[in-house]
């Protein structure tokens, strides 16, 4: 078992944590954190605001220090060996983590000079990294001039300037439209693809699911599930089905015809023609729109949205003992935090 | 997942060169002179980009010596003259301990931003952060003190001791400014905002500027404040600056000089760094 043990740490496991706690005052802002990540996948820590995601992250990244627990990066452990772990991991936070009143060059050869680059190597290792980030016109801006998206690229640049085998990136795309929350998902999938293991957070499960190997959910200071995409979607249905009818004169039958057929409640918009509620189960949605069309009840639209982080959490949290009892045949591995 | 993976490879290769990406090179970590001159670099491209900061080191002392001068000058000394003599040393350093507090600011705006997470994440020296920034800070001590003492000069100030009295002068508030920049490190971790740690270093430097010898002779002074006057740092520092610039300095005002420094260090650099590793 010991021998076991061992061999997974300096072999496959990333990270490793047991029972993190971190108090602040009367909050228990993490509660009880368990992990075990494998090297070179993605881990996502998906939850709401103060759920404890940062707290946990900046504990694994030894800025600050669990009330209890153990946790240790590649083997090496959090309390003793910080200085190691430092030299391999890299941190980018959820504010913009350079000086925003230098230039892009200027932060790029700072860091790299502070990881052990001569000058002129630092030179180098700047312009290569603005040009593999799309930011070589940007080179000699200020950082503060720069957009959301742009900065992200910046700290993640900065992030990587030795490239790290362990990567933190909180909230790493939280604020920024599309087109550059794509880019950075393209970077995160590179560097996994170069072997670097990374431990994001997240609010929004779409990010989770994109990029994340296995995802924790966390809510107050808990995991409250732990699993693949998958495993978690099973738990949680399919999300929300919309339906937008053509005549109002219908809204009942369809109301009467979607609850029967789904068996949760039917919400009607002020409009009377835009009905929504929470689907289970995709077979059932075709069902039900298959019995709507049967009984001739005209729809113009519908959609069925993935489940949101509030549906994730609405089920996770507030589900009853038989919910649960699915969850557990659906694969999610449910943890029950401290007892 | 994996087919995602092999999807973006491919397209990757096109927009980013993946080898930059990935380096798989490891410098040593840097040694402590090392990072410390990347840290003085910072400091000096800052004062490249902002250089606004540069407003209290090169106007202020200007306006200082001038407003006192002419304000107090009849007043006390019976002519404006006579009074830059006594007044210019201690109007000094009392100017240049005013801007002792600039790297504690940039601490604690480093803090709020996460720059402050990022350094200390990283494999160097720790100190190194605050001692490159300070060192830089000696310059701005330099240029307010050129910038005073070439003003002072025009204006009819004659120091007896002449440049070796005055180079020496200036040594002496470097090192002084220096070590007491510790505590406004110490307390730019402690403070919340800007603005707070603004006023903490306005009340400590204020009653220490103005109640000291910079501006009168501690004779003329109620016995009871003449106890505090005589122990206040900035009165410590005046006297060997004033001794100094004048050509009858001691080597006993000198080294108490030395002392009131060292203690600074060491109190405050200390829990500067306890500070800085345990900020949460």
């Amino acid at each position: 078992m010991d021998n076991e043990k061992l061999n997974r740490q300096s072999n496959g496991v990333a990270v490793e944590a047991t029972g993190l706690v971190k108090v602040y005052g009367k909050e228990r802002a993490v509660d009880g954190v368990d992990l075990v990540i494998p090297k070179g996948t993605v881990y996502g820590f998906l939850g709401p605001n103060g759920a404890g995601k940062t707290t946990t992250i900046r504990m694994l990244a030894t800025l600050i220090q669990p009330d209890s627990g153990t946790a240790s990066i590649f083997g090496h452990d959090l309390k003793t060996e910080s200085a190691t772990i430092k030299s391999r991991i890299s941190l980018t936070g959820q504010y913009a983590s350079i000086d925003e009143d230098l230039t892009g060059t200027e932060n790029l050869i700072l860091i790299s000079r502070l990881m052990g680059y001569t000058t002129k190597q630092a030179k180098q290792r700047a312009s290569e990294l603005l040009l593999a980030f799309g930011l070589q016109d940007a080179a000699k801006r200020q950082v503060k001039k720069y957009s959301g998206g742009m900065r992200r690229r910046i700290d993640i640049a900065a992030s990587i300037v030795v490239t790290p085998d362990l990567l933190f990136l909180d909230e790493p795309t939280t604020g920024l439209d599309p087109r550059s929350r794509n880019q950075v998902w393209d970077i995160i999938r590179a560097l996994v693809h170069n072997g670097t293991t990374v431990l994001l957070t997240t609010q929004n499960l779409e990010e989770a699911d994109q990029l994340a190997d296995r995802i924790a959910v966390i809510n107050r200071g808990k995991i409250i599930a732990e699993g693949t995409s998958s495993e978690l979607k099973a738990s949680v249905g399919s999300g929300t089905l919309n339906v937008q009818l053509l005549d109002a004169s219908d809204t009942k039958r369809a109301t009467a015809i979607l609850e029967r057929k789904l068996g949760t409640s039917v919400h009607i918009a002020t409009d009377g023609l835009s009905l929504s509620m929470q689907a289970q189960d995709s077979s059932l949605v075709a069902e039900a729109l298959g019995e709507l069309a049967r009984e001739k009840i005209a729809i113009s639209d519908f959609s069925l949205g993935r489940p949101s982080l509030d549906e994730v959490f609405l089920t996770l949290t507030g589900q009853s003992a038989d919910e649960q009892a699915n969850v557990e045949e659906g694969g999610t591995h449910e943890r029950a935090g401290r007892t | 997942m994996s087919v995602q993976v092999e999807h973006d490879k491919s397209t990757l290769e096109e927009v980013h060169p993946l080898s930059a990406i990935a380096t798989g090179r490891r410098p040593d970590p840097p040694n402590a002179f090392a990072s410390t001159m990347a840290f003085a670099h910072r400091a000096l491209l800052r004062i490249k980009h902002v250089p606004e900061q540069m407003f209290d080191v090169t106007v202020f002392p200007i306006i200082f010596l001038l407003m006192f001068t002419y304000l107090f000058g009849g007043a006390i000394a019976g002519s404006t003259g006579e009074y830059l003599q006594f007044l210019l040393p201690g109007i000094l350093v009392m100017t240049v301990s005013q801007i002792t507090m600039y790297t504690g600011i940039d601490l604690n705006n480093d803090i709020r931003k996460g720059i402050f997470d990022r350094f200390r994440t990283l494999p160097i020296w720790l100190p190194s952060a605050l001692i490159g920034a300070l060192l830089v800070d000696v310059i701005r001590y330099s240029l307010a003190s050129a910038i005073m003492i070439g003003l002072g000069l025009a204006l009819g100030f004659r120091p007896e001791g002449g440049a070796i009295g005055v180079f020496g002068a200036v040594l002496v508030i470097l090192l002084f400014s220096f070590s007491f920049s510790w505590i406004w490190t110490a307390a730019g971790i402690v403070m919340r905002s800007e603005k707070s740690l603004m006023m903490v270093s306005f009340l400590v430097i204020f009653p220490l500027t103005f109640v000291s010898n910079v501006f009168v002779d501690p004779a003329t002074l109620p016995s009871w404040l003449q106890g505090f006057v005589n122990i206040n740092p900035i009165s410590i520092l005046a006297t060997a600056v004033r001794g100094l610039m004048h050509g009858n300095g001691t080597w006993e005002q000198i080294g108490w000089v030395f002392v009131v420094s060292a203690g600074f260090v060491v109190i405050f650099a200390p829990l500067t760094m306890y500070l800085y590793r345990k900020k949460e």
